[in-house]
């Protein structure tokens, strides 16, 4: 081993040190920032290393700087530009895209090498077709699969399931077609069976994203987080680079964790969700319970009830997120706080698109991170809680989960019912994702206000400042 | 087996095993913007598209070059950028509303 290698090597594992310690600093809030820098020190370490690894080469040609680095500056410059530009509510999209692009990006890397085994005419060895079979099938799955993720959340692409007759038919087609290709590949090198499965598996990958329904595309997108990292990983392999491999097997890890850890929180299994279709077992809909009548308010009576409490618990979901509502709740809660109402807001795990985003969503409108609290912490405090105000979260308050035999049996949920009075914000009587009528509404001490999230809030706000400023 | 791919395995391996251990370890709140910097971190991958430039000698070879390091610069720098966003939300704010000492720290009470 040359002194060069010797170098990068022990370079490259200092690099992917700083991930690891990174993401370890990302266990608590007060040294996430910090983690996070030490995640881009390390990064910026491993292109240098790269960087030197290519001038030591001596092999690039004067084309070849030109487009390693006008590719560069493009994608920095469309990278830094979507990043800075994005609204948070929009943020899951744009990881999704950033997941497209990486897992392009690594199956890339195996097909250029491919092209350039299979072009000398030399034999490729069987580890490295497999890894390259591997990164280019989950490299393109990823790659076609985050598109229509993405598409699904901007509301391009129908975020319903989308369905049609005979899709299990193409779904097992293709996978047939990859794997006969890819065995054919091991015994035969092959440009345009690569080919083939770069064609079959970005196929696979919208045929396999797009029967999923919108409210799952949180838990879709980390798994396609954890298929971005596996492929870097594969891709790692084929060109035999130790950072590459490091680093996806990290995100591989974490993205996989993440998916776990979102699809428990949803009490939906992960090929429960790949497959399609909710609660595959008993879906017997619970009808509402007896007394199913519902009251509605007005935002005056609402706002009464809101000012003269002494504890209000704010149940943020969804439909606050999606009416981009962050903003008017903070207002109202610093207008109830200054009246010396005490208030908190219970995040339940997977409120808002992804287990956390709610909490970014309310830091963006500067509520004090403090008054952000967990499910596990919350739910004690319903019983002493005056007003428990639900915005646009629906299944998560939902006490059917507390039974058997329902479409969300099982679920966690925030003990919104267990408070004194109840006020839901809601846009109409819909059904949240499970698809179930919500026992909460039918509850007598609760009343339903029904407008868009933004508009009750702000009504709200107005009405305790007139009634009781 | 050459020595070579045993060695990557290892690394392959292990690495699983870390991430394992370190993502674990957080808190939901957390959650959003861990997948983020998890995504920034397989930006890795400008690597080794960089490293296409080295052996790549015929229009095909620099197209995808190109495309590679676009795609792979996009998903670093993109990815960084939005993690760093987020957190700064979770910075402290000495002017927070509520007045008394609930805002001395970002740390979970």
């Amino acid at each position: 081993m040359s002194t060069f290698l010797w170098t990068t090597q022990l370079l490259y594992v200092i690099a992917a040190s700083c991930f690891v310690l990174g993401l370890h600093l990302m266990n608590n809030p007060a040294t996430a920032r910090r983690g996070n820098q030490v995640s881009v020190a390390g990064m910026v370490g491993a292109i240098a290393v790269t960087l030197a690894i290519v001038i030591h080469s001596g092999a690039v040609s004067a084309t070849g700087w030109t487009v390693m680095l006008a590719g560069a500056l493009v994608g920095s410059g469309i990278g830094l530009y979507s990043a800075r530009s994005v609204q948070m509510t929009a943020m899951p999209q744009l990881v999704s895209m950033f997941n497209a692009v990486g897992g392009g990006a690594a199956a890339l890397v195996a097909i250029h090498d491919y092209m350039r085994l299979t072009d000398a005419g030399a034999s490729v060895a069987t580890s490295t077709t497999v890894t390259t079979l591997l990164d280019v099938l989950i490299g393109s799955v990823t790659f076609s699969g985050s598109i229509i993720a993405a598409g699904k959340l901007q509301g391009v692409i129908n975020s319903a399931p989308v369905t049609f007759p005979g899709a299990r038919i193409v779904n097992v087609l293709l996978g047939v077609v990859v794997l006969g290709t890819g065995g054919y590949l091991i015994a035969t090198p092959s440009l345009i069976g690569l080919v083939v499965v770069i064609i079959a598996s970005l196929a696979f990958g919208v045929a396999m994203v797009l029967p999923i329904g919108g409210a799952d595309m949180p838990v879709v997108i980390s798994l396609l987080n954890a298929f971005t990292g596996t492929a870097v990983a594969m891709a790692g392999f084929v060109i035999n680079n130790w950072a590459l491999i490091i680093a996806g097997a990290l995100v591989g890890a974490s993205g996989s964790i993440l998916t776990k850890l979102m699809a428990d929180a949803m009490n939906r299994s992960i090929p429960n969700i790949i497959l399609g279709g909710f609660g595959t077992g008993d879906v017997a809909v619970a009808a509402l319970g007896g007394s199913g009548s519902i009251q509605s308010v007005m935002a005056d009576d609402a706002a009464i009830q809101l000012a003269y409490a002494s504890k209000v618990i704010i149940v943020p979901g969804y439909g606050l997120a999606a009416a981009q509502a962050q903003h008017e709740v903070a207002a109202l809660a610093d207008l109830l706080e200054s009246r010396g109402v005490d208030v908190s807001y219970a995040i339940h795990p997977v409120a808002g698109r992804m287990p956390g985003h709610m909490n970014v969503l309310l830091a963006e409108a500067n509520v004090p991170y403090p008054q952000l609290k967990e499910m596990e912490d919350v739910n004690p405090e319903f019983a002493r809680t005056d007003v428990a105000l639900v915005i646009g979260a629906n299944d998560v308050t939902n006490p059917a989960a507390r039974r058997a035999g329902t479409a969300i049996s099982g679920m966690p949920i925030l003990d919104v019912d267990q408070a004194k009075s109840i006020i839901v914000i809601k846009r109409s009587m819909g059904h949240g994702y499970a698809g179930i009528d919500n026992e909460l509404y039918a509850n007598p001490k609760t009343s339903m206000y029904f407008a868009d999230a933004k508009t009750a809030l702000s009504e709200l706000s107005a009405a305790v400042k007139t009634l009781v400023g | 087996m050459s020595t070579a791919l045993l060695t990557d395995l290892t690394i392959f391996i292990l690495s699983l095993w870390v991430g394992f251990e370190v993502i674990s370890k957080v808190p939901a709140t957390l959650h959003t913007p861990l997948m983020s910097a998890a995504n920034s971190i397989h930006g890795i991958v400008l690597a080794g598209a960089m490293l296409i430039a080295v052996t790549a000698n015929n229009a095909v070879g620099y197209v995808i070059a190109f495309v590679a390091a676009a795609f792979a610069a996009m998903n670093v720098v993109g990815g960084y950028v939005v993690t760093g966003r987020m957190l700064k939300m979770f910075k402290r704010r000495p002017t927070a509303p509520g007045g008394d000492g609930s805002t001395t720290n970002g740390r979970r009470a």
